[in-house]
Protein backbone atom coordinates (compact mmCIF):
# COMPACT_ATOMS: atom_id res chain seq x y z
CA UNK A 1 0.00 0.00 0.00
CA UNK A 2 1.11 3.52 -0.46
CA UNK A 3 1.30 4.58 2.98
CA UNK A 4 3.27 2.13 3.80
CA UNK A 5 5.82 3.04 1.28
CA UNK A 6 5.55 6.20 1.77
CA UNK A 7 7.45 7.59 5.14
CA UNK A 8 3.93 8.40 6.75
CA UNK A 9 4.21 8.38 10.33
CA UNK A 10 1.36 8.94 13.14
CA UNK A 11 2.89 11.74 15.70
CA UNK A 12 2.03 14.46 17.83
CA UNK A 13 2.26 17.69 16.83
CA UNK A 14 4.40 18.80 19.38
CA UNK A 15 6.77 15.59 18.19
CA UNK A 16 6.52 17.20 14.64
CA UNK A 17 7.83 20.44 15.75
CA UNK A 18 11.30 18.30 16.56
CA UNK A 19 11.21 15.98 14.15
CA UNK A 20 10.55 18.26 11.00
CA UNK A 21 13.42 21.04 12.90
CA UNK A 22 15.86 18.39 12.86
CA UNK A 23 15.25 17.65 8.81
CA UNK A 24 14.81 21.33 7.99
CA UNK A 25 18.56 22.04 9.31
CA UNK A 26 17.71 23.80 12.10
CA UNK A 27 21.37 24.76 13.93
CA UNK A 28 19.78 24.84 17.64
CA UNK A 29 16.75 24.77 20.37
CA UNK A 30 16.99 26.49 23.57
CA UNK A 31 13.54 25.43 25.61
CA UNK A 32 12.20 25.17 28.95
CA UNK A 33 9.74 22.03 29.54
CA UNK A 34 5.62 23.51 30.30
CA UNK A 35 2.60 21.75 29.45
CA UNK A 36 1.60 21.25 26.64
CA UNK A 37 4.34 21.23 24.64
CA UNK A 38 6.99 19.51 26.61
CA UNK A 39 7.17 16.57 23.52
CA UNK A 40 9.05 19.36 22.00
CA UNK A 41 12.28 18.93 24.24
CA UNK A 42 11.55 15.88 25.01
CA UNK A 43 11.55 14.41 20.98
CA UNK A 44 14.97 16.42 20.68
CA UNK A 45 16.19 14.41 23.48
CA UNK A 46 15.33 10.96 22.25
CA UNK A 47 16.46 11.99 18.70
CA UNK A 48 19.79 13.12 19.87
CA UNK A 49 20.18 15.07 16.54
CA UNK A 50 23.64 16.69 17.86
CA UNK A 51 24.84 13.43 16.77
CA UNK A 52 23.52 13.27 13.27
CA UNK A 53 23.02 17.06 12.16
CA UNK A 54 25.00 18.66 14.77
CA UNK A 55 22.10 20.77 15.79
CA UNK A 56 22.45 22.41 19.58
CA UNK A 57 19.74 20.87 21.73
CA UNK A 58 19.63 22.70 24.99
CA UNK A 59 17.27 22.81 27.96
CA UNK A 60 18.12 26.16 29.60
CA UNK A 61 17.10 27.44 33.02
CA UNK A 62 14.06 29.10 32.27
CA UNK A 63 12.39 30.79 29.38
CA UNK A 64 14.04 34.30 29.53
CA UNK A 65 16.95 32.31 29.37
CA UNK A 66 15.84 30.28 26.41
CA UNK A 67 14.63 33.39 24.08
CA UNK A 68 18.06 35.36 24.91
CA UNK A 69 19.97 32.35 23.80
CA UNK A 70 17.74 32.45 20.75
CA UNK A 71 18.97 36.20 20.06
CA UNK A 72 22.62 35.29 21.12
CA UNK A 73 22.18 32.75 18.06
CA UNK A 74 20.59 34.91 15.92
CA UNK A 75 22.93 37.29 16.10
CA UNK A 76 25.11 35.09 14.12
CA UNK A 77 22.83 33.93 11.46
CA UNK A 78 22.06 30.45 12.55
CA UNK A 79 18.47 28.29 12.36
CA UNK A 80 17.37 28.48 15.86
CA UNK A 81 13.99 28.19 17.65
CA UNK A 82 12.42 27.64 20.89
CA UNK A 83 9.27 26.04 21.69
CA UNK A 84 7.14 27.08 25.12
CA UNK A 85 3.69 27.69 25.92
CA UNK A 86 1.45 30.65 27.41
CA UNK A 87 2.80 31.96 30.65
CA UNK A 88 6.40 30.93 29.22
CA UNK A 89 5.36 32.97 25.80
CA UNK A 90 4.76 35.62 28.34
CA UNK A 91 8.59 35.03 30.17
CA UNK A 92 9.77 35.85 26.54
CA UNK A 93 8.38 39.07 25.46
CA UNK A 94 11.33 41.40 25.90
CA UNK A 95 13.51 39.12 24.18
CA UNK A 96 11.27 38.69 21.38
CA UNK A 97 11.19 42.50 21.14
CA UNK A 98 14.84 42.71 21.24
CA UNK A 99 15.18 40.12 18.40
CA UNK A 100 13.00 42.50 16.50
CA UNK A 101 14.78 45.37 17.18
CA UNK A 102 17.98 43.86 16.29
CA UNK A 103 16.36 42.11 12.33
CA UNK A 104 17.33 39.09 14.29
CA UNK A 105 16.09 35.72 12.77
CA UNK A 106 14.44 33.14 15.40
CA UNK A 107 11.24 30.48 15.62
CA UNK A 108 9.04 30.87 18.72
CA UNK A 109 6.71 27.93 18.82
CA UNK A 110 3.55 28.30 21.06
CA UNK A 111 1.30 26.11 21.56
CA UNK A 112 -0.93 28.12 23.58
CA UNK A 113 -3.16 26.82 26.90
CA UNK A 114 -5.79 28.13 28.82
CA UNK A 115 -4.94 31.82 30.29
CA UNK A 116 -4.71 34.11 32.05
CA UNK A 117 -1.54 34.00 34.94
CA UNK A 118 -0.43 30.29 35.48
CA UNK A 119 -4.08 29.55 34.37
CA UNK A 120 -4.45 25.96 32.78
CA UNK A 121 -2.59 23.26 30.91
CA UNK A 122 -5.69 22.12 28.79
CA UNK A 123 -5.51 23.54 25.42
CA UNK A 124 -6.56 27.22 24.67
CA UNK A 125 -6.30 30.45 22.07
CA UNK A 126 -5.76 33.30 24.86
CA UNK A 127 -2.68 34.19 23.16
CA UNK A 128 -3.77 35.98 20.32
CA UNK A 129 -3.18 39.14 21.37
CA UNK A 130 0.18 37.73 23.23
CA UNK A 131 1.21 36.78 19.80
CA UNK A 132 -0.32 39.71 17.18
CA UNK A 133 0.03 42.33 19.11
CA UNK A 134 3.15 41.41 20.78
CA UNK A 135 3.99 41.75 25.02
CA UNK A 136 6.97 43.36 24.54
CA UNK A 137 7.64 47.07 24.07
CA UNK A 138 7.95 49.16 21.27
CA UNK A 139 7.06 49.52 17.40
CA UNK A 140 7.60 46.28 16.14
CA UNK A 141 5.62 43.07 14.52
CA UNK A 142 6.37 39.44 14.40
CA UNK A 143 4.96 37.03 11.78
CA UNK A 144 2.13 34.88 13.07
CA UNK A 145 1.74 31.43 11.48
CA UNK A 146 -0.88 29.15 12.31
CA UNK A 147 -1.16 25.89 11.64
CA UNK A 148 -4.62 23.53 12.01
CA UNK A 149 -2.89 20.21 11.63
CA UNK A 150 0.01 18.23 12.41
CA UNK A 151 0.83 18.33 9.20
CA UNK A 152 0.82 21.67 9.43
CA UNK A 153 2.93 21.94 12.06
CA UNK A 154 5.91 20.22 10.30
CA UNK A 155 5.23 22.39 7.41
CA UNK A 156 5.32 26.04 9.14
CA UNK A 157 8.58 24.79 10.59
CA UNK A 158 10.04 25.15 6.84
CA UNK A 159 8.04 27.79 6.16
CA UNK A 160 9.15 30.42 9.41
CA UNK A 161 12.98 29.21 8.64
CA UNK A 162 12.51 30.56 5.46
CA UNK A 163 10.32 33.49 6.50
CA UNK A 164 12.78 34.24 9.44
CA UNK A 165 15.46 34.91 7.23
CA UNK A 166 14.25 36.73 4.25
CA UNK A 167 12.74 39.71 6.28
CA UNK A 168 14.67 39.47 8.91
CA UNK A 169 12.50 39.14 11.91
CA UNK A 170 11.56 36.48 14.60
CA UNK A 171 8.51 34.37 13.35
CA UNK A 172 5.93 32.87 15.64
CA UNK A 173 3.94 29.69 15.17
CA UNK A 174 0.97 30.31 17.04
CA UNK A 175 -0.46 26.96 17.80
CA UNK A 176 -2.51 25.02 21.00
CA UNK A 177 -2.43 22.48 23.15
CA UNK A 178 -5.04 20.18 21.07
CA UNK A 179 -2.66 20.56 17.76
CA UNK A 180 0.54 19.80 20.16
CA UNK A 181 -1.33 16.71 21.80
CA UNK A 182 -3.40 15.15 18.94
CA UNK A 183 -1.91 12.50 17.01
CA UNK A 184 -2.52 12.50 12.83
CA UNK A 185 -0.69 10.99 9.97
CA UNK A 186 2.46 13.56 8.75
CA UNK A 187 4.63 12.91 6.09
CA UNK A 188 8.27 14.59 7.37
CA UNK A 189 10.03 16.50 5.13
CA UNK A 190 13.08 14.87 3.08
CA UNK A 191 15.93 16.17 5.24
CA UNK A 192 18.51 18.87 4.06
CA UNK A 193 21.44 19.77 5.75
CA UNK A 194 22.35 22.66 8.12
CA UNK A 195 23.99 25.75 6.40
CA UNK A 196 27.60 25.82 5.89
CA UNK A 197 29.20 29.13 7.66
CA UNK A 198 30.15 29.62 4.29
CA UNK A 199 26.13 29.96 3.03
CA UNK A 200 25.88 31.65 6.78
CA UNK A 201 27.90 34.28 5.94
CA UNK A 202 26.68 35.05 2.38
CA UNK A 203 23.21 34.97 3.51
CA UNK A 204 23.76 37.09 6.35
CA UNK A 205 26.24 39.80 5.73
CA UNK A 206 25.07 41.44 8.63
CA UNK A 207 25.57 38.02 11.07
CA UNK A 208 28.32 39.06 13.86
CA UNK A 209 29.98 35.59 13.77
CA UNK A 210 33.64 36.87 12.93
CA UNK A 211 33.30 34.99 9.82
CA UNK A 212 35.70 36.46 7.13
CA UNK A 213 36.21 39.83 9.64
CA UNK A 214 39.08 40.62 7.99
CA UNK A 215 37.89 41.15 4.47
CA UNK A 216 34.40 43.52 6.58
CA UNK A 217 33.83 45.92 9.07
CA UNK A 218 32.87 45.28 12.25
CA UNK A 219 28.85 44.29 12.56
CA UNK A 220 27.26 45.46 15.69
CA UNK A 221 24.23 43.99 16.99
CA UNK A 222 22.22 46.45 19.70
CA UNK A 223 18.99 47.67 20.34
CA UNK A 224 20.37 50.26 22.09
CA UNK A 225 20.09 54.08 20.37
CA UNK A 226 21.43 56.91 22.11
CA UNK A 227 19.75 59.48 19.29
CA UNK A 228 15.87 59.49 19.24
CA UNK A 229 16.28 60.63 15.55
CA UNK A 230 18.53 57.58 14.80
CA UNK A 231 15.81 55.39 16.39
CA UNK A 232 13.09 56.99 14.66
CA UNK A 233 15.11 55.96 11.33
CA UNK A 234 15.54 52.69 12.28
CA UNK A 235 11.99 52.47 13.26
CA UNK A 236 10.87 53.96 9.89
CA UNK A 237 12.94 51.54 7.95
CA UNK A 238 11.26 48.58 9.85
CA UNK A 239 7.79 50.12 9.81
CA UNK A 240 8.62 50.28 5.58
CA UNK A 241 9.47 46.51 5.88
CA UNK A 242 6.73 46.10 7.62
CA UNK A 243 4.02 47.00 5.08
CA UNK A 244 5.85 45.17 2.79
CA UNK A 245 5.05 41.66 4.59
CA UNK A 246 1.66 42.98 4.77
CA UNK A 247 1.40 43.26 0.96
CA UNK A 248 3.22 39.85 0.04
CA UNK A 249 3.40 37.41 2.93
CA UNK A 250 -0.75 37.06 3.34
CA UNK A 251 -1.80 33.31 3.21
CA UNK A 252 -5.46 32.13 4.06
CA UNK A 253 -8.13 29.07 3.30
CA UNK A 254 -11.21 29.46 1.91
CA UNK A 255 -13.51 26.24 2.89
CA UNK A 256 -16.88 25.80 1.16
CA UNK A 257 -17.57 29.78 0.38
CA UNK A 258 -18.24 30.76 -3.06
CA UNK A 259 -20.60 33.16 -4.95
CA UNK A 260 -24.04 31.89 -2.64
CA UNK A 261 -22.45 32.27 0.62
CA UNK A 262 -24.34 33.94 2.97
CA UNK A 263 -22.67 33.52 6.28
CA UNK A 264 -19.11 33.65 7.17
CA UNK A 265 -16.85 31.58 9.76
CA UNK A 266 -13.81 33.03 10.53
CA UNK A 267 -11.14 30.64 12.88
CA UNK A 268 -7.84 29.60 13.06
CA UNK A 269 -5.74 26.83 14.49
CA UNK A 270 -7.93 24.25 16.23
CA UNK A 271 -10.88 26.77 16.38
CA UNK A 272 -11.36 25.99 11.88
CA UNK A 273 -10.89 22.32 12.59
CA UNK A 274 -14.08 22.19 14.99
CA UNK A 275 -15.89 25.25 12.32
CA UNK A 276 -15.33 22.96 9.52
CA UNK A 277 -17.38 20.44 10.84
CA UNK A 278 -19.67 23.18 11.78
CA UNK A 279 -19.99 24.26 8.51
CA UNK A 280 -20.11 20.52 6.69
CA UNK A 281 -23.17 19.74 9.04
CA UNK A 282 -24.77 23.19 8.18
CA UNK A 283 -24.22 22.66 4.59
CA UNK A 284 -25.71 19.80 4.71
CA UNK A 285 -28.81 21.27 5.98
CA UNK A 286 -28.55 23.71 3.14
CA UNK A 287 -27.46 26.78 5.13
CA UNK A 288 -25.20 28.90 2.85
CA UNK A 289 -22.07 29.20 5.35
CA UNK A 290 -18.52 28.89 4.45
CA UNK A 291 -15.10 29.84 6.46
CA UNK A 292 -11.80 31.41 6.29
CA UNK A 293 -9.03 30.25 7.67
CA UNK A 294 -6.07 32.66 8.25
CA UNK A 295 -3.03 30.69 8.06
CA UNK A 296 -1.03 33.89 8.54
CA UNK A 297 -2.45 35.87 11.76
CA UNK A 298 -0.31 38.66 11.35
CA UNK A 299 -0.27 39.88 8.34
CA UNK A 300 -3.89 39.68 8.93
CA UNK A 301 -6.17 38.68 5.63
CA UNK A 302 -7.67 42.19 5.73
CA UNK A 303 -8.47 41.92 1.93
CA UNK A 304 -10.57 39.07 1.61
CA UNK A 305 -12.32 39.91 4.61
CA UNK A 306 -13.04 43.18 3.26
CA UNK A 307 -14.02 42.05 -0.02
CA UNK A 308 -16.11 39.17 1.32
CA UNK A 309 -18.40 41.72 3.57
CA UNK A 310 -19.49 43.58 1.08
CA UNK A 311 -22.15 40.84 0.35
CA UNK A 312 -21.92 38.46 3.70
CA UNK A 313 -24.77 38.70 6.09
CA UNK A 314 -22.97 38.23 9.01
CA UNK A 315 -19.70 37.00 10.59
CA UNK A 316 -18.94 34.56 13.25
CA UNK A 317 -15.64 34.16 14.85
CA UNK A 318 -14.68 31.06 16.00
CA UNK A 319 -12.17 31.25 18.97
CA UNK A 320 -11.16 29.75 22.36
CA UNK A 321 -11.09 32.46 24.18
CA UNK A 322 -13.39 35.44 25.24
CA UNK A 323 -12.86 37.08 21.98
CA UNK A 324 -9.30 38.64 20.58
CA UNK A 325 -9.01 38.05 17.07
CA UNK A 326 -12.74 39.38 16.61
CA UNK A 327 -11.26 43.14 17.25
CA UNK A 328 -9.16 42.29 13.55
CA UNK A 329 -12.08 40.90 11.68
CA UNK A 330 -14.27 43.71 12.89
CA UNK A 331 -11.64 46.00 11.26
CA UNK A 332 -10.91 43.96 8.30
CA UNK A 333 -14.95 44.49 7.94
CA UNK A 334 -14.63 48.06 7.58
CA UNK A 335 -17.65 47.87 9.21
CA UNK A 336 -19.99 46.55 6.36
CA UNK A 337 -21.20 43.62 8.05
CA UNK A 338 -21.94 42.20 11.84
CA UNK A 339 -19.41 40.19 13.68
CA UNK A 340 -20.38 37.86 16.12
CA UNK A 341 -18.35 35.57 18.80
CA UNK A 342 -18.09 31.83 19.82
CA UNK A 343 -15.77 30.04 21.77
CA UNK A 344 -14.83 28.33 25.07
CA UNK A 345 -11.91 29.89 27.25
CA UNK A 346 -9.81 28.55 29.99
CA UNK A 347 -9.13 25.37 28.35
CA UNK A 348 -12.28 24.12 26.85
CA UNK A 349 -12.76 23.83 23.39
CA UNK A 350 -15.85 24.30 21.28
CA UNK A 351 -17.65 21.20 20.15
CA UNK A 352 -19.18 21.20 16.57
CA UNK A 353 -22.65 21.39 17.80
CA UNK A 354 -21.60 24.33 20.11
CA UNK A 355 -20.40 26.30 17.09
CA UNK A 356 -23.54 25.32 15.21
CA UNK A 357 -25.72 26.86 18.48
CA UNK A 358 -23.79 30.07 18.51
CA UNK A 359 -24.10 30.51 14.70
CA UNK A 360 -28.35 29.59 15.18
CA UNK A 361 -28.21 32.54 17.70
CA UNK A 362 -26.45 34.48 14.86
CA UNK A 363 -28.38 33.57 11.88
CA UNK A 364 -31.89 33.31 13.21
CA UNK A 365 -32.83 37.20 12.63
CA UNK A 366 -31.55 36.34 8.97
CA UNK A 367 -32.33 33.56 7.93
CA UNK A 368 -36.26 33.28 5.82
CA UNK A 369 -38.56 30.52 7.92
CA UNK A 370 -37.12 28.25 5.89
CA UNK A 371 -34.82 27.17 8.31
CA UNK A 372 -33.98 23.96 7.95
CA UNK A 373 -35.03 21.49 10.95
CA UNK A 374 -34.33 18.15 12.12
CA UNK A 375 -29.82 18.45 11.75
CA UNK A 376 -29.59 18.39 15.51
CA UNK A 377 -27.58 15.61 17.04
CA UNK A 378 -29.16 14.87 20.46
CA UNK B 1 -17.16 5.87 6.02
CA UNK B 2 -16.16 7.84 9.23
CA UNK B 3 -16.42 6.00 12.68
CA UNK B 4 -15.88 8.50 15.80
CA UNK B 5 -14.96 6.27 18.95
CA UNK B 6 -14.08 7.28 22.54
CA UNK B 7 -12.02 4.98 24.27
CA UNK B 8 -12.24 5.48 28.25
CA UNK B 9 -10.57 3.98 31.17
CA UNK B 10 -8.01 4.17 33.93
CA UNK B 11 -5.08 5.28 33.30
CA UNK B 12 -2.48 2.35 33.17
CA UNK B 13 -5.29 0.48 31.38
CA UNK B 14 -3.57 0.86 28.10
CA UNK B 15 -6.71 2.96 26.67
CA UNK B 16 -4.15 5.48 24.91
CA UNK B 17 -2.06 2.89 23.76
CA UNK B 18 -5.33 0.85 22.13
CA UNK B 19 -5.95 4.03 20.64
CA UNK B 20 -2.70 4.37 19.16
CA UNK B 21 -2.91 0.76 17.31
CA UNK B 22 -6.01 1.57 16.26
CA UNK B 23 -5.19 4.79 14.33
CA UNK B 24 -1.79 3.42 12.56
CA UNK B 25 -3.94 0.28 11.67
CA UNK B 26 -6.61 3.34 9.80
CA UNK B 27 -3.62 4.61 8.08
CA UNK B 28 -2.53 1.12 7.01
CA UNK B 29 -6.12 0.81 5.41
CA UNK B 30 -5.48 4.11 3.86
CA UNK B 31 -7.78 6.05 5.59
CA UNK B 32 -7.64 9.33 7.44
CA UNK B 33 -7.18 9.19 11.40
CA UNK B 34 -6.88 11.92 14.20
CA UNK B 35 -5.73 10.52 17.78
CA UNK B 36 -6.83 13.10 20.25
CA UNK B 37 -6.50 12.00 24.52
CA UNK B 38 -8.17 14.05 26.98
CA UNK B 39 -4.85 14.91 28.81
CA UNK B 40 -4.52 16.53 32.41
CA UNK B 41 -2.85 16.42 35.78
CA UNK B 42 -3.17 12.65 34.85
CA UNK B 43 -1.64 9.78 37.14
CA UNK B 44 -1.99 5.73 37.05
CA UNK B 45 -5.72 5.04 38.17
CA UNK B 46 -6.38 8.10 37.45
CA UNK B 47 -9.01 8.85 34.38
CA UNK B 48 -7.77 8.64 30.59
CA UNK B 49 -9.77 8.78 27.31
CA UNK B 50 -8.70 9.47 23.63
CA UNK B 51 -11.48 10.21 20.81
CA UNK B 52 -10.11 8.09 17.49
CA UNK B 53 -11.30 9.50 14.39
CA UNK B 54 -11.01 7.05 11.38
CA UNK B 55 -12.52 8.15 8.06
CA UNK B 56 -12.20 7.96 4.13
CA UNK B 57 -12.46 11.72 4.22
CA UNK B 58 -10.21 14.35 6.18
CA UNK B 59 -10.87 14.38 9.57
CA UNK B 60 -12.27 18.01 9.85
CA UNK B 61 -12.91 18.43 14.07
CA UNK B 62 -10.96 16.37 16.34
CA UNK B 63 -13.62 16.86 18.73
CA UNK B 64 -17.21 15.48 18.57
CA UNK B 65 -20.01 15.69 20.50
CA UNK B 66 -21.33 12.26 20.03
CA UNK B 67 -19.57 8.85 19.07
CA UNK B 68 -20.43 6.20 16.75
CA UNK B 69 -18.75 3.73 19.61
CA UNK B 70 -17.86 4.49 23.11
CA UNK B 71 -15.30 1.75 24.80
CA UNK B 72 -15.89 1.84 28.27
CA UNK B 73 -13.37 -0.01 30.42
CA UNK B 74 -14.51 1.90 33.99
CA UNK B 75 -18.01 2.66 34.95
CA UNK B 76 -17.19 6.56 35.65
CA UNK B 77 -16.97 6.46 31.65
CA UNK B 78 -19.75 4.53 31.38
CA UNK B 79 -21.76 6.90 32.96
CA UNK B 80 -19.99 9.68 31.17
CA UNK B 81 -19.86 8.84 27.37
CA UNK B 82 -23.59 6.20 27.01
CA UNK B 83 -25.70 9.43 27.30
CA UNK B 84 -23.10 10.65 23.91
CA UNK B 85 -23.56 7.70 21.93
CA UNK B 86 -25.32 8.29 18.34
CA UNK B 87 -28.71 6.25 18.51
CA UNK B 88 -27.80 3.28 16.47
CA UNK B 89 -24.08 3.78 17.64
CA UNK B 90 -22.45 0.77 19.87
CA UNK B 91 -20.97 0.34 23.60
CA UNK B 92 -18.50 -2.47 24.45
CA UNK B 93 -17.98 -2.50 28.04
CA UNK B 94 -15.56 -4.93 30.55
CA UNK B 95 -17.83 -7.36 32.04
CA UNK B 96 -15.81 -7.04 35.38
CA UNK B 97 -14.96 -2.99 35.70
CA UNK B 98 -18.60 -2.16 34.96
CA UNK B 99 -21.39 -3.35 37.57
CA UNK B 100 -24.23 -0.85 36.09
CA UNK B 101 -24.75 -1.77 32.46
CA UNK B 102 -25.72 0.12 29.93
CA UNK B 103 -29.53 0.96 30.16
CA UNK B 104 -30.47 2.62 26.42
CA UNK B 105 -31.82 0.58 24.04
CA UNK B 106 -31.66 2.83 20.59
CA UNK B 107 -27.91 1.22 20.74
CA UNK B 108 -25.86 -1.74 20.19
CA UNK B 109 -24.09 -3.10 23.50
CA UNK B 110 -21.65 -5.36 24.16
CA UNK B 111 -19.62 -6.70 26.76
CA UNK B 112 -16.26 -8.75 26.80
CA UNK B 113 -14.86 -10.52 29.73
CA UNK B 114 -11.49 -8.97 29.04
CA UNK B 115 -10.16 -8.39 32.60
CA UNK B 116 -11.27 -11.65 33.48
CA UNK B 117 -9.19 -13.26 30.80
CA UNK B 118 -6.38 -11.65 31.45
CA UNK B 119 -6.05 -12.16 34.75
CA UNK B 120 -6.70 -16.15 34.12
CA UNK B 121 -4.17 -16.22 31.50
CA UNK B 122 -1.66 -14.07 34.05
CA UNK B 123 -1.17 -11.74 30.90
CA UNK B 124 -2.65 -8.53 31.90
CA UNK B 125 -0.69 -6.34 29.58
CA UNK B 126 -3.00 -7.40 27.31
CA UNK B 127 -5.98 -6.18 28.69
CA UNK B 128 -6.31 -3.82 25.30
CA UNK B 129 -5.26 -5.60 22.63
CA UNK B 130 -8.27 -8.02 23.77
CA UNK B 131 -10.89 -5.06 23.95
CA UNK B 132 -9.59 -3.80 20.23
CA UNK B 133 -10.12 -7.48 19.24
CA UNK B 134 -13.91 -7.51 20.51
CA UNK B 135 -14.02 -3.91 19.04
CA UNK B 136 -13.04 -5.07 15.22
CA UNK B 137 -15.10 -8.03 15.72
CA UNK B 138 -18.43 -6.02 15.96
CA UNK B 139 -17.04 -2.83 13.94
CA UNK B 140 -14.64 -3.95 11.32
CA UNK B 141 -12.83 -1.21 10.64
CA UNK B 142 -9.64 -2.66 9.72
CA UNK B 143 -8.34 -6.03 9.43
CA UNK B 144 -6.15 -8.52 11.88
CA UNK B 145 -2.87 -8.03 9.54
CA UNK B 146 -3.71 -3.93 9.33
CA UNK B 147 -3.61 -4.38 13.01
CA UNK B 148 -0.29 -6.49 13.31
CA UNK B 149 1.28 -3.60 10.42
CA UNK B 150 -0.09 -0.85 12.63
CA UNK B 151 1.97 -2.19 15.39
CA UNK B 152 4.93 -2.61 13.78
CA UNK B 153 4.68 0.80 12.82
CA UNK B 154 3.29 1.72 16.75
CA UNK B 155 5.92 0.14 19.06
CA UNK B 156 9.39 0.74 18.78
CA UNK B 157 11.22 -2.47 17.66
CA UNK B 158 12.53 -4.08 20.87
CA UNK B 159 8.81 -4.85 21.54
CA UNK B 160 8.19 -6.35 18.07
CA UNK B 161 8.92 -9.82 20.12
CA UNK B 162 5.66 -9.12 21.85
CA UNK B 163 3.56 -8.50 18.63
CA UNK B 164 2.71 -12.09 18.11
CA UNK B 165 1.11 -12.49 21.56
CA UNK B 166 -0.57 -9.40 21.00
CA UNK B 167 -2.39 -10.70 17.56
CA UNK B 168 -3.03 -13.51 19.51
CA UNK B 169 -5.23 -11.42 22.25
CA UNK B 170 -6.85 -9.40 19.34
CA UNK B 171 -8.29 -12.95 18.05
CA UNK B 172 -9.21 -14.27 21.50
CA UNK B 173 -10.48 -10.82 21.73
CA UNK B 174 -13.02 -11.21 18.78
CA UNK B 175 -14.06 -14.98 20.31
CA UNK B 176 -15.10 -13.08 23.95
CA UNK B 177 -17.07 -10.32 22.99
CA UNK B 178 -20.92 -10.52 22.98
CA UNK B 179 -24.06 -9.01 22.41
CA UNK B 180 -26.07 -7.95 25.35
Amino acid sequence: MDNEQKDIVLLKGNEVVAKAAVRYGYDGFFGYPITPQSEVLETLAVDKPWETTGMVVLQAESEVSSINMLYGAGCTGKLVFTSSSSPGIALMQEGISYMAACELPGVIVSVGRGGPGLGTIQPGQADYFQSVYGGGNGDYRTIVLAPNSVQEMSDCMGKAAELTFKWRMPVIILSDGVLGQMMEKVELPAPRPRRTDEEISQQCPWATNGIGLKKRQYNIMSSLEFDPATMEERNRKMAAKYHQVEAEEVDYELYKVDDDTEFLIVAYGISSRVSMKAVDILREAGVKVGMLRPKTLWPFPNKIISQLSERIKSILCVEQCEGQMINDVRLATEGQTKVFHSGRSGGMISSPMEVIEDFQKMAREEMSKNWPKGYWMK
Amino acid sequence: MTEEIIISGFGGQGVLSMGKILAYAGIMEGKQVSWMPAYGPEQRGGTANVTVIVSDEVVSSPIVSAYDTAIVLNQPSLEKFEPLVKPGGTIIYDGHSIIQPPKRDDINVYCIDAMEEAARTGNSKVFNMLVLGGFLKVRPIATVEDVVKGLHKALPERHHKLIPMNEEAIRRGMELIKQM
